[in-house]
């Protein structure tokens, strides 16, 4: 199995050493050409989203990625990767792929000061740590998107399909179960 | 600051990795530098070319103007406090600052102590010419470093010099022997466990940025090929022809560092670059605040 990381900007090397741990092949995406790899699986990683998301337009990412997501290939968003992918954002009038049914609230535990660590249920794998940093959570989930995770009465990790997203980062800790859950859908 | 706090606030370097920090003075500079693709942005009055030019005493912005760009902007914010000045971090701590630049860019406020960075919440960049300088900011309770090339001259070569001294330190830290390493502790003056873990990992404990004379997309790549993990372009921006354009070049530069078919593209008809002044044509070598 080959798992393709977004690579344009922010955490995603600890995600390689995370899919490394687990003994998956994972490779970057920078630019359009490295999406003629063959790879199965695509992780959008933690960093600012509108850096992001401008840059998988300005680089001519977007439409393939898009394609793929939304021709089932699995895809996990962490943090900046779970606004990617939210169909909207309640406080941001930007959009992205918008392929998962999820409206995002991003920032919104305010700034860096309210950035916290925590452990929390996380279905279908147990208690595990979370690390949110600047992080969104989801105002609500539609269509048949199941809420995997809730914090405080927010949603902070979601599944519809082949797609999952949470709005903490697994691979800052170095858990590796929400990397299996995903390596396993 | 709580080892939890702390270790939230490495993350969040972890987040600005491969992203371009830009330094900005109004909130309209701000939106142009979030909009070209900035990871962060640092909001001061004025930016480093024009503290040189101006010359006098430079401190830490008026709260109220960091507060515009901080409502102007969804990505993180950070400012500037002078060195040793706890009071002024303080004030910027108080109104939720992302990240605090321990800067040698404002004139020091105490010419033997840094700031006690473990006191604060909120988490600090701070400069470093070496490695020992690098680890005793990150054991004073920095969590993120960044070179100290010379501020406002559009002349890289000293953020070079910077990296790679701290390149070459690190690697030799890495094939040095445990009674080695803790001599290499007592001639750096930091603690043997944070020399331990240089030599265990081959990499600083916290994320590390190049500043200092970054002008164009080609400095960008050449500060990310030397082993830099983001950019931070002060002056080179908004000094530059056509600000928009020239930053979303370095930006892109920054995640393309090594295609120099891409990079070449970027470089064209940017307009003018900044002046820039070379290292041997300044009377005030800024990096030399501070230890």
């Amino acid at each position: 199995m080959t798992v393709a990381v977004l690579a344009l900007q922010g955490a995603f090397i600890e995600h390689e050493k995370i899919l490394a741990k687990l003994g998956a092949d994972s490779f970057e995406i920078r630019q359009k050409k490295d999406l003629e790899r063959s790879f199965d699986r695509l992780i959008i990683p933690g960093g600012e989203s509108t850096v992001q998301g401008k840059l998988l337009r300005e680089l001519d990412l977007f439409d393939g990625i898009k394609s793929r997501i939304e021709s089932g290939m699995p895809v996990y968003g962490t943090c900046a990767g779970l606004i990617l992918l939210a169909k909207s954002i309640s406080n941001d009038s930007a959009q992205h792929l918008q392929t998962m049914s999820i409206v995002a609230n991003r920032n919104a535990y305010g700034r860096q000061l309210g950035s916290f660590h925590t452990d929390a249920q996380f279905d279908g794998v147990g208690v595990i740590p979370m690390t949110f940093i600047r992080a969104p959570y989801i105002d609500e989930v539609f269509d048949n998107t199941e809420i995997l995770s809730e914090v405080g009465g927010k949603i902070v990790a979601a599944r519809q399909g082949k797609q999952l997203v949470t709005a903490f980062h697994p691979e800052l800790d170095g858990d590796t179960r929400v990397h299996e859950y995903f390596l396993n859908m | 600051m709580s080892n939890e706090r702390y270790e939230l606030n490495k993350n969040l370097a972890q987040m600005l990795k491969g992203g371009v920090i830009m330094d900005v003075t109004t909130p309209e500079q701000a939106r142009i530098a979030q909009e070209a693709g900035a990871c962060a942005v640092m909001a001061l009055e004025r930016i480093p070319a024009d503290i040189r030019a101006a010359g006098g005493v430079a401190r830490m912005s008026d709260p109220a103007m960091i507060k515009g760009i901080q409502n102007a902007v969804t990505i993180p914010v950070m400012a500037k406090c002078r060195i040793g000045h706890f009071a002024e971090a303080q004030i910027l701590e108080a109104i939720e600052i992302d990240y605090i630049d321990e800067s040698e860019v404002l004139s020091p406020a105490d010419d033997k102590y840094h700031i006690d960075k473990t006191k604060f919440n909120v988490p600090f960049v701070c400069g470093a010419k070496d490695l020992g300088e690098a680890l005793r900011r990150i054991s004073e309770g920095a969590s993120m470093i960044r070179t100290k090339g010379e501020p406002g001259t559009g002349d890289v070569v000293q953020a070079v010099r910077h990296m790679r001294m701290m390149q070459q330190e690190i690697r030799r830290l890495t094939s040095m022997s445990k009674d080695e390493l803790y001599q290499a502790a007592k001639d750096l003056q930091v603690d043997y466990e944070l020399v331990k873990y240089v030599a265990e990992n081959g990499k600083l404990p916290v994320v590390n940025f190049a500043a200092g004379g970054v002008a164009t997309p080609a400095d960008a790549a050449l500060m990310m090929q030397l082993g830099a993990e983001g950019v931070f372009v002060g002056s080179g921006i908004f000094k530059s022809g056509n600000p928009a354009k020239r930053a979303a070049a370095i930006v892109k530069a920054v995640t393309n560092y090594t295609d120099a078919k891409m990079i070449a593209e970027l470089s064209e008809d940017l307009g003018e670059a900044m002046v820039g002044i070379n290292e041997q044509e300044i009377a005030l070598l800024m990096a030399e605040r501070g230890k």
